[in-house]
């Protein structure tokens, strides 16, 4: 009976395949997709990035059609609706984590993932163009993080879209004309909103699953590629028939090949944003949305940071080309590749250049983003009325010297400068200022500024420079002399001093 | 000319279709364009902008620095908070003021009066700025942006169009015809 039963079913479900395969045909393509030979060493650890990003962008559109459930694009609604969703809704709290972890596991990954592809020489014909819809999947994967950053409708979100603008307006001529459709009107409101929700639901999503179908499909047509061995040279006129040789003689079928690493990495990758997502919950919201609101340091999500850093540490004068040139020069750099060199050894131990510019763009990235996470540049906006003078600057001071102390503070100099490691970094350090400076020097200094200070002539009075002067020129070590003016004691022998 | 040289029927109505769906493609195109560039095109329109009140004079003590805020004449309900934009209001004397925006010229973050050491400060990359707006330090390639304003009835008035940006530094200009946002001190009154 049983059997009859099982036997029942089969038949039923073969006649229901049969039915979809008479129209839809997909059968032997699928079946040729999975079977085709890939290089057996290309089943390798090295080589499960791109699925694993693909995974990573499936479960983005999937939390992300959730989240869009809940989430009001309205300037004046998004912010409490992210509150009701980390609050209020069953589970919104994790869904958001998700989608917020997720978008820094993409980022990481398809960074990764070009690295590695360009290490091993994968840019080289004939997958020229697979490398090129690579560089825009990565503007786009960019785009969403940017764009996404504004829908977490923050006080970081609405001064980041200042920072954004800002840039923007830099642009010769069309400067203007280009911040009035970023913001979809005059300033910073619920048209902004709108836009930048269009953007990261429906136009950048619409384009990332155009350019995915053909980055993969590229795969597909061309073969995955080869595991790079020096002295194997890429040349136009041999490449395709090698290759062909390399998968016949030693190809295995990457279903069940090659696909195990990946599975297992997607699935390790998918783990490890879901307890990252449930450990450390959702990003924000921050605090409201609120212009009048401006005790604020708006600071960008972590993979925007080296550009924070970049924007504080540039030269005003060279600010505007290098953000402007930067970019276009970088694009280019990026789809130039493979025709620059898209030939000749794969293999990373004969591309010494290829590897120091890796090194040399991750190591400045590191340090930006490393710089960014102190922020040196910024003053420490409450460092003078927080942070007090360390006793050992005031002990056995005379009364004018800690009234220049009580200057010092309540000028709010600490503020940019530091005191005992605490205070601002904006400035030097004083603690042994009185060493590299003479009285002349410190008041100079303080009454007409330069080398980046305000000048504070118009804002001390002549007894209060005096007072704090006579600070400054305590911060020495003990038994270390304060500078002074050698002319002025020669003078003062003379009898002509002051 | 041989028979297969000849166009054909068919190729002719080809072309003919194809033409057909470029000119409703290029009619459907116009209103499109029109749409999507309408932030820039009615921005022109409001150019001229209107006068808003930031209240009564009294709030603003002479010799000091005060934040000021307004809705933006433009704002929709939608905005919610973000109709509302901040100002500093520098009274000299009497009818002679300074209005800057809030936004630093440098990348456009909020930035702070300190009224103990008479800087505005940037929180963002370290900008500084001087009691009359002029910069002080740090990267901002110029001081800060300044509103027009006008007295009228005990009421302080200043037109303010768009979010001032290092770029739009022209348009601003422009909106302020009455009284260049560079000689802040002449009242327009």
């Amino acid at each position: 009976m049983r059997a009859l039963i099982r036997e029942l079913v089969v038949r039923v479900i073969q006649r229901v395949g049969n039915w979809f395969e008479q129209r839809l045909q997909l059968t032997g393509t699928i079946k040729h997709t999975m079977a085709h030979p890939v290089p057996r060493r290309t089943a390798s650890w090295f080589y499960v990035f791109g699925s694993a990003a693909l995974t990573v962008f499936l479960l983005q559109l999937v939390t992300g059609i959730l989240l869009a459930i809940v989430y009001v694009p309205s300037a004046g609604e998004a912010w409490s609706s992210l509150q009701a969703l980390n609050t209020q809704i069953s589970a919104g709290w994790f869904i958001r984590a998700l989608h917020g972890w997720g978008s820094n596991f993409m980022l990481a990954i398809v960074a990764i993932h070009m690295v590695q592809v360009f290490l091993f020489g994968a840019h080289k014909y004939p997958r020229e163009l697979t490398w090129i819809v690579g560089v825009f999947l990565l503007l786009m994967t960019l785009g969403m993080a940017f764009t996404g950053q504004v829908l977490r409708f923050d006080q970081d979100a609405y001064w980041g879209l200042g920072i954004g603008t800002s840039i923007v307006s830099r642009v010769p001529v069309l400067g203007p004309p280009l911040v009035s459709l970023l913001l979809g009107g005059p300033i910073i409101a619920a048209a902004t909103l709108s836009r930048f929700f269009a953007l990261h639901v429906f136009v950048i999503p619409g384009a990332l699953i155009a350019f995915v179908g053909i980055h993969l499909l590229l795969v597909l047509k061309l073969g995955i590629n080869e595991w790079p061995m020096p002295g194997r040279i890429v040349r136009r006129a041999t490449y395709l028939q090698e290759y062909h040789e390399l998968t016949e003689r030693d190809g295995v079928p990457f279903v069940p090949g090659a696909i195990v690493k990946d599975l297992f990495f997607s699935a390790a990758i998918l783990l490890s944003i879901a307890v990252c997502a449930f450990v450390l919950g959702p990003f924000g919201p921050g605090g409201q949305p609120d212009p009048t609101i401006i005790q604020t340091a708006p600071r960008p999500d972590f993979f925007f940071l080296w550009l924070y850093a970049l924007l504080s540490l540039l030269p005003p004068s060279s600010e505007t080309p290098i953000l402007l040139i930067g970019p276009a020069i970088a694009l280019i750099a990026l789809i130039g590749l493979p025709f620059v060199a898209g030939q000749g050894e794969k293999s990373w131990r004969r591309r010494p250049i290829a590897v120091l510019t890796i090194l040399l763009i991750a190591v400045g990235l590191g340090a930006l983003t490393r710089l960014a996470l102190h922020t040196p540049w910024s003053p420490v906006m409450d460092a003078w009325s927080g942070l007090p003078i360390p006793t050992k600057y005031l002990v056995g001071r005379s009364p004018l010297e800690r009234q220049g102390a009580l200057v010092f503070q309540s000028k709010q100099c600490r503020n940019c400068h530091s005191l005992g490691d605490t205070g601002g970094q904006r400035g030097p350090a004083l603690d042994q200022v009185a060493v590299r400076l003479t009285q002349d020097q410190l008041i100079r200094q303080v009454i007409q500024g330069g080398g980046n200070m305000p000048a504070y002539g118009n804002n001390l009075s002549p007894p209060q420079t005096t007072a704090l002067v006579a600070f400054l020129q305590t911060l020495h070590p003990i038994g270390q002399a304060p500078a002074r003016d050698a002319s002025q004691t020669e003078l003062s022998k003379l009898g002509l001093g002051p | 000319m041989t028979t297969s040289d000849r166009p054909t029927r068919r190729a002719i109505l080809l072309k003919i279709g194809v033409l057909f769906n470029a000119a409703v493609g290029a009619m459907l195109a116009v209103p499109v364009l029109r749409y999507m560039l309408s932030p820039v095109t009615r921005q022109r329109k409001q150019g001229d902008g209107t006068w808003i009140s930031l209240g009564s004079l009294n709030k603003f003590p002479a010799g000091q620095t005060r934040l000021a805020s307004y809705q933006h004449p433009s704002a929709t309900p939608s905005d919610g908070e973000t109709a509302e934009t901040t100002c500093w209001v520098r009274r000299l004397e009497d009818d002679t003021f300074q209005v800057f925006a809030i936004n630093c010229a440098h990348l456009g973050c909020p930035v702070r009066w300190f009224p103990q050491s008479n800087l505005f400060m940037c929180p963002c990359h370290g900008g500084a700025y001087y009691q009359d707006g002029s910069r002080a330090s740090g990267p901002p390639p110029r001081g800060l942006f300044e509103y027009s304003y006008k007295v009228e009835r005990g009421t302080l008035l200043i037109k303010a169009g768009e979010m001032p940006t290092p770029g739009a530094q022209a348009s601003l200009l422009k909106g302020s015809s009455p009284c260049a946002p560079s000689s802040g001190s002449s009242s327009c009154a």
